[in-house]
């Protein structure tokens, strides 16, 4: 039997496998499904300072092989995450990764001080989202950007940094590099890739957002290309995301370059999707005789 | 506790021109079904995501649900025949609230389905009144099931080419004029229900309304599938699959 043990960014876990934020909620809906303590570990629905009600609906259409979602970050808030949500997923022995996302420079500053001393074990922040007017994608989409928002948090905090990168940019590689140096001590990536539907009967676009973040195996191959163009750039490990739908996909994922696997729309569609990846990958690792998953990481041999 | 099953099709009746009734073997997601629920369908691997399609009714460990064909997801479904096997999630959602007393049943067009479960469940105490409102005598389902079930049935169509001609409202207006009633439930077009919740509370009977919204996970996980309600007086983003689809009219922002 392999060993699917990760040491990420000085954080134990017992997988490679953790739930994609904004799909998984807070976990209680898939808890009712299977053991939580399952999983690798698990990135909550992205928070803000305040509450916010997110945008208005549709919020997702449909694509071939993916979907796009305008939610807008409708969260109950950190402090509402704090004393509500944080002691149920606590029950579980996972890893809990916090995203986190803002208006500004100082409300990532202080929703990173207030996730500090063990309200979560990794800070995710997002510079990414494409759903929001001010903040996420604006700061990630610039050097400059997410160095003064990754700055300003590991500023507050001593719990590991991981910044998400977005994939609306032209030279993933640079931004990955600024936030390594601005000191992040891991990336995740990617966020949703910004995209449009329209109802041509109506002439109207089908999100009420009018945009949206494309997510699922459509960006399946956007997403390694990624992981695999930033990991040759930085010494931090990555968090692979985007389209992984199975243990061959997780194993891809790794091979370009990350530590860990994020599933997120996958679940949508089989509730039970984080489970038989890890799963898959193991069956891999014991017929391929590797003797642990983390051997997979970055070992791809380009031509 | 709602979950995946792989059901087996026992049945495949096509209703009208684009409406098919499909029935399916599954024990585990009957027993525990309530009227106003509804089922997670995986259509084919053509199509990413799950469709959601009320319960129509529940009969031993037999569930049918009746759809119309919209576009591929549906369009595969109706492809299906006896013998094959769909992936469902379910039974999701929370559905009607069945208090002692008259009841009026609602159901607009291919909302009418869920309305048959809620009827059967509301005749197991009290006495039921069903309308249902369709486009034109084509488009009119389950018009037997209906009329087995309930005390009293109403049958309106647009054009007037089967039953009276005129909305749902109509019928109702007059019940609720001259009848005691306890509860109005319903399921259908927006615009319909907004105008029924609308009577119900001229009349102060408590009314339910199933909402539609396209859906994500299904399960509450995503907030994909929200609607706008007013609790307590202020407004909040409701998930359909989770805290609805049924809701007291009287929350919803319509
Ligand atoms: C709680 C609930 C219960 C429903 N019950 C029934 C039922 O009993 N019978 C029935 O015929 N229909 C029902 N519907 C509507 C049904 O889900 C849609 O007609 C169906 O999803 C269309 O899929 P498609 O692939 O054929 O169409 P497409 O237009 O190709 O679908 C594209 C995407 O949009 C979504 N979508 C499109 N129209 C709707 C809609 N009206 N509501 C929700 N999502 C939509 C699809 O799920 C899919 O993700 C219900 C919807 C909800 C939310
Ligand atoms: C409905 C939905 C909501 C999301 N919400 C967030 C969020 O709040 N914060 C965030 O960083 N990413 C969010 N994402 C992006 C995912 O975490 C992930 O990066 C992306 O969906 C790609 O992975 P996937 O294809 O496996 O879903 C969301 C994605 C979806 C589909
Ligand atoms: S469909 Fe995901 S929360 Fe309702």
């Amino acid at each position: 039997m392999a060993d699917l043990k990760i040491n990420f960014a000085g954080v134990e876990l017992k997988n490679p496998i953790v739930t994609a934020s904004g799909t998984f909620g807070f976990g209680r809906e898939y808890g009712e499904y299977y053991d939580l303590s399952k999983l690798g570990g698990i990135c909550v629905k992205g928070l803000t300072a305040k509450p916010r009600e997110g945008n208005l609906p549709p919020r997702i259409a449909e694509t071939p092989g993916g979907m796009l979602n305008s939610v807008g970050l409708q969260n109950p808030g950190i402090d509402a995450f704090i004393t509500d949500e944080l002691p149920f997923l606590r029950e579980f022995d996972t890893v809990i990764i916090a995203n986190i996302s803002g208006n500004t420079v100082e409300e990532y500053a202080e929703m990173a001080e207030k996730l500090s001393g063990g309200n979560a074990d990794i800070i995710e922040v997002n510079v990414s989202c494409p759903n929001v007017k001010a903040g996420g994608m604006a700061f990630g989409t610039s050097t400059e950007g997410v160095t003064a928002v990754t700055k300003a948090v590991r500023e507050k905090t001593k719990t590991p940094v991981m910044v998400k990168l977005s994939p609306n940019v032209t030279d993933i590689a640079s931004i990955a590099k600024a936030a390594e140096d601005a000191g992040a001590d891991a990336l995740s990536l990617i966020n949703t890739l910004l995209g449009m539907r329209i109802d041509i009967q109506t002439r109207k676009p089908i999100l009420n957002n009018n945009v949206g973040g494309l997510s699922g195996p459509a960006v399946f191959p956007v997403a390694v290309r990624m992981v695999w163009q930033a990991a040759l750039q930085v010494k931090i490990p990555i968090l692979g995301m985007g389209g992984v739908e199975s243990g061959s996909d997780a194993v891809e994922m790794m091979l370009a370059g990350a530590s860990l696997v994020g599933v997120g729309t996958a679940c949508f569609h089989n509730p039970y999707a984080p489970l038989d990846i890890i799963v898959q990958v193991e069956q891999y690792l014991d017929k391929k005789g590797i003797g642990s998953a983390k051997e997979l990481t970055g070992k791809v041999e380009p031509v | 506790m709602p979950n995946l099953f792989d059901c087996n099709i026992t049945e495949n009746i096509r209703l009208t021109n684009s409406v098919y009734s499909i029935a399916v073997d599954c024990e585990s997601i009957a027993a525990e079904s309530a009227p106003g629920q509804f089922l997670h369908i995986k259509c084919g691997d053509r199509v990413l995501l799950r469709r959601p399609i009320s319960i129509c009714n529940v009969s031993g460990g037999v569930l049918r649900i009746v759809f119309e064909v919209k576009g591929e997801g549906t369009k595969w479904l109706s492809l299906q025949q006896t013998g094959d096997v769909l992936s469902i999630l379910g039974p999701l959602g929370n559905g009607f609230t069945f208090l002692k007393g008259n009841v009026i049943v609602v159901g607009g067009g291919i909302g009418s389905p869920p309305m048959l479960y809620a009827a059967e469940r509301a005749k197991e105490n009290a006495a039921v009144t069903a309308i249902l409102g369709f486009r034109s005598a084509d488009d009119v389902i389950l018009k037997d099931n209906f009329e087995s079930v309930c005390d009293e049935f109403h049958l309106m169509t647009d054009d007037g080419s089967a039953g009276e001609r005129g909305s749902v409202i109509l019928p109702l207006e007059n019940l609720l004029k001259n009848g005691e009633y306890d509860a109005v439930l319903s399921c259908g077009p927006h615009k319909m229900q907004e105008a029924v919740a609308k009577l119900a509370a001229e009349f102060n009977v408590p009314c339910q309304v199933s909402l539609e919204e396209r859906m994500g996970c299904g399960v509450g996980a995503c907030l994909v599938c929200v609607c706008a309600t007013m609790p307590d007086g202020t407004m909040k983003m409701s998930r359909v699959c989770a805290d609805g689809p049924v809701y007291d009219a009287r929350e919803v922002f319509f």
